[in-house]
């Protein structure tokens, strides 16, 4: 059995009746057992997948209707709620934590029949970019175990590049998507804010995260985007795509189209290697028909600061919640005075998120605000200006997703700064609400470099085209595992 | 000069549904936390779904209250860990970027006093905390979520009173004008509550908050403006601070918890994009109100020549107006007034015994019409009420079980005139030269009556057996 086919394959070959989605299914489940002692993409595994994927088998030959999905093996970030599992964010806080309800992506996947193999790793409640903060033990990335696989959706981009599943479910705050897709080599794609519902994702920074898919090929992205898009009366945040097909006229290329190269992100600091990967990037989509040019956008300097400054306000409110006391880990109350055990009860949280919350306990505290929090937001919205202004001329921008390769577990964890830096290509699109997608382009030194589009709010289907047309000018390496 | 403002919450209790999830915003008839859900326990990964028509009833209360009423309104979180709010956050709304709340600048007048309202909030209420135990020791703090989630409107007022006199009557204008707009029940027990802050010539601002009811609230502002000017005749500095009132004992304590050291680091809630409430839906909002305490006041007065102070109760009291708007017409309206006013009013004078109560206005029409065709006395008619009030039933089925209808046959009516005629023979005597006395006689023939003589038909016979 071939675990390496596409989401579009699978679907053709159970259609055809080639394979049986339970022996695909079972032989993933082989697989996850082979390497994820290696890898540690997964942190609990759905034992009743096999069961769930014969059911679906069963529709199949008896003709009844099927789900898009036909029993396809998907993995999903432990940070988004299935009913009746774990979602942990991995984090001590909630190791515990049984959700009572499916997440809008969830119910649309069920209903799709979709077939969940496992919840998968993270940095602790989203908050890293290399999947080492998760409280139960970092991923690896499969192209080299001694090298970290991004983050913070490293384990949904380890399980996708590892043939644990075929596609997987993450979240995108600051590149948490398109971060660990680059390292890993799979696609990664954060929508247009509101795009996809975030109802059920364990809220980080909510105004400016969106669940985002990490797939082999851009076609799986489109195809899965037609699954878990639109309206959701659960999340006031969502808007209507009109039942968008983004998979029809995915191969209209990019003749014609207008990229911009965003200066700030291919200036200095910019990997070498990163940089002849952009430039050779650019060269093919020019073959194509492009016409791409330099454009500054200036407030990329200030939109790390911003974001980190934003993103801990949000997370140091969105994180209140955790206090025990309705939910969480074992640690009884009697003896104690509710503000004392409240504190006591959240020294559970690891170290990045308690750095984190501390940091947005400050900048929007009085004295503060005008600072910190909210010079962030003017910079939030002149960079939201800035960027419109460019898609009034350009019909894309393109930029390395990461400026730097993939780079040794343990290497920078000490180092939060300079951490911090390696997000300087992705917060854009979150600040700004854009989409943007990381395309897997070329191996460097035995590590993946991926290579980011970012386009209008609500073109994700022209991007999506660019997307393809780009994917189509490379041919890459089998993964190493 | 004494300056006192008021905050006021005042819950949506005539919604359906919570401020952001379709949990009951009628909790109180619930076992203790049954009526919850993953939005309002907050649970991970569940976000607020605005209830639009909250909205609705906040910008109605805004506009009754003359308030300024923006076209995009914003929410925001006011952070803070307690462990009746399920998110350790409470959202709220505020004029942070200028006005985003749902009213702001408005008035309402208090006799000859304007008072100026602030700021109008839309808000959620957060749980409720019951404590068990007896001692410190022992004490145990549990959590009841079903209120949690719950519409409200925070009603800010300037400093603009002067006594607790005032204050009263205020709140009492207040809870008739909610009352009347059909968006709360003021009754019901927690729907109305209010913090203040009271201030004397010469001293700084002091909040009292946790007063459970209208009732103490006038009582806790007279104890602060009394504590502190005894503060101030001897000479001690009055401090800002909160206090707490103390239910027990009626007084207010100087709460000594970092309440007001507290920094509640507002933000914009992303959950929740800006709600738009343009002109036009303003203006369809605004014909759908119902009419107001005062205009009814007016066309009470003006149209059916009822005398203001019963115009006053009438329209001033949801259940009295109603019940009148519903039963009136041109001819018996006054009747009706009269009837509720002095009649219906000791029956009905608790929030149980209106829940229990039977009368529909097709009963206050039929007695009205009774009355004005001489059917029943106005005697027996309050008793005819009574028992309506009690049982529901007819007042046809009322009056033939206990015997109330009016004695109008005038054979019958006759032999009894008959009677005290010649019972009393002074009287009638004394009637001839001196028409008064003849009210002396009419009366005798109540009394045999039993008070169910049709009084007209009385006196014209009575006249008749004079001459």
């Amino acid at each position: 059995m071939n675990l390496k086919i596409s989401a579009l394959e699978f679907v053709q070959e159970v259609k055809n009746g080639n394979i049986s989605a339970e022996d695909f299914v079972a032989k993933t489940l082989e697989r996850i057992q082979s390497v994820d002692d290696k890898l540690h993409a997964f942190l609990h595994v759905n034992e009743k997948a096999v069961d769930q994927a014969h059911e679906i088998d069963k529709k199949v030959k008896s003709g009844d209707r099927v789900g898009a999905c036909f029993g396809m093996p998907i993995s999903i970030k432990d940070n988004i709620c299935i009913k009746d599992s774990k979602t942990t964010c991995a984090s001590k806080m909630l190791e515990n934590f049984v959700a009572p309800y499916d997440a809008t992506v969830i119910t649309k996947l069920k209903e799709q029949d979709a077939v969940f193999v496992g919840k998968v790793n993270l940095d602790e409640f989203a908050m890293g970019l290399t999947t080492e903060f998760s409280a139960f033990g970092p991923s690896k990335n499969p192209w080299n175990t001694e090298y970290v696989p991004g983050g913070s959706s490293g384990g949904s981009a380890v399980s996708v590049s590892a043939f644990e599943c075929i596609a997987s479910l993450g979240s995108d705050t600051g590149g948490s998507v398109r971060n660990p897709a680059s390292f890993c080599s799979t696609v990664g794609y954060k929508p247009t804010y509101g795009l996809i519902s975030r109802y059920g994702l364990i809220s980080y920074a909510n105004s400016i995260e969106q669940i985002g898919p990490l797939t082999r090929t851009v076609k799986d992205t489109a195809f899965m985007l037609n699954i878990i898009s639109g309206l959701d009366s659960n999340d006031n945040t969502t808007v209507d795509n009109k039942n968008e097909d983004y998979l029809s006229e995915i191969d209209s290329g990019v003749e014609g189209k207008k990229i911009g190269i965003i200066t700030e992100m291919i200036e200095e600091g910019t990997d070498p290697a990163v940089l002849s990967a952009t430039k050779d990037a650019i060269s093919k989509l020019e073959n194509l028909g492009a016409t791409c040019e330099e454009i500054s956008l200036d407030m990329v300097k200030y939109s790390v600061a911003a974001y980190y400054t934003i993103t801990a306000t949000e997370a140091g409110s969105n994180l209140a919640r955790y206090d025990n006391i309705r939910y969480g880990y074992d640690f009884p109350v009697e003896g104690y005075e509710f503000n004392s055990y409240i504190a006591k009860a959240r020294r559970n949280f690891g170290p990045e998120v308690t750095r984190r919350m501390i940091i947005g306990g400050f900048v929007p505290s009085t004295g503060h605000a005008g600072k910190y929090f909210l010079k962030a937001l003017k910079v939030k919205s002149k960079l939201t200006r800035d960027i419109n202004e460019a898609f009034k001329k350009f019909d894309l921008l393109i930029a390395p997703t990461v400026p730097i390769l993939p780079f040794k577990m343990g290497e920078k964890i000490d180092d939060p700064i300079a951490l911090f830096l390696v997000d300087i290509n992705t917060v854009t699109a979150n600040l700004t609400g854009k989409p943007a997608i990381s395309v897997p382009f070329t191996i460097s030194n035995g590590l993946p470099i991926g290579i980011q589009l970012l386009a209008d709010s609500m073109q994700d289907k022209s991007l999506l085209q660019a997307a393809h047309a780009l994917e189509q000018t490379v041919s890459l390496p089998e993964v190493p595992i | 000069m004494t300056k006192i403002g008021l905050e006021i919450h005042c819950q949506l209790t005539n919604l359906e549904s919570k401020l952001f999830c379709s949990c009951k915003a009628n909790y109180r008839e619930f076992e203790i936390n049954e009526n919850i859900c993953p939005v309002c326990m907050g649970l991970p990964g569940s976000l607020p779904r605005l209830n639009q028509e909250a909205v609705k009833k906040g910008t109605m209360i805004a506009m009754a209250l003359n308030c300024i009423t923006p076209e995009k309104i914003a929410f925001f979180r006011k952070n803070y860990f307690y462990p009746d709010l399920p998110k350790n956050f409470q959202i709220t709304q505020l004029n942070l970027y200028g006005d985003t709340s749902i009213g702001g600048a408005g008035s309402i007048t208090v006799g000859d006093k304007k008072i100026r309202i602030t700021r109008i909030q839309l808000e959620e209420d957060p749980g409720r905390l019951i404590y068990e135990g007896s001692s410190s020791k022992n004490l145990i703090t549990l959590v009841d979520y079903n209120r949690a989630g719950t519409p409200l409107v925070e009603i800010v007022t300037e400093p603009d009173f002067e006594n607790p006199r005032q204050v009263r009557d205020f709140l009492n204008i207040l809870s008739d004008l909610l009352e009347n707009l059909g968006v709360s029940d003021p009754s019901l027990e927690g729907a109305m509550r209010a913090d203040a802050n009271v201030s004397i010539e010469g001293g700084k601002k002091v909040e009292i908050k946790n007063i459970g009811s209208f009732h103490d609230l006038e009582k806790a502002v007279h104890f602060e403006i009394t504590r502190q000017e005894s503060l101030y005749s001897r000479d001690i500095e009055i401090i800002q601070e909160t206090r707490h009132w103390d239910d027990k004992r009626k007084i207010t304590i100087s709460s000594r918890s970092k309440e007001e050291e507290l920094d509640y680091r507002y933000f914009l809630e992303g959950d929740i994009p800006w709600v738009r409430i343009d002109s036009k839906t303003q203006e369809k909002l605004k014909s759908k109100m119902p009419e107001s305490i005062s205009s009814k006041k007016e066309r009470y007065i003006s149209k059916y020549d009822i005398p203001t102070q019963v115009a006053d109760v009438l329209s001033s009291d949801k259940f009295y107006s109603d019940l009148f708007e519903e039963s009136y017409t041109e001819a018996n309206a006054k009747e009706i007034a009269n009837i509720i006013t002095t009649d219906l009013m000791g029956l009905v004078d608790t929030r149980e015994k209106r829940e229990e109560s039977k009368i529909t206005a097709a009963h206050l029409s039929d007695l009205a019409n009774s009355i004005q065709s001489g059917k029943i006395s106005r005697n027996s008619a309050k008793n005819a009420l009574y028992e309506i009030v009690k049982t529901g039933k007819d007042l046809s089925q009322v009056m033939s079980e206990l015997d109330l209808g009016n004695v109008s046959d005038e054979s019958e009516l006759l032999g009894i005139i008959q009677e005290v005629v010649s019972e009393e023979p002074q009287a009638v005597e004394q009637a001839k030269s001196n028409p008064q006395t003849i009210n002396y006689l009419v009366g005798k023939v109540m009394q045999k009556t039993k008070g169910k003589a049709d009084p007209k038909l009385t006196l014209e016979l009575l006249k008749k057996q004079i001459e």
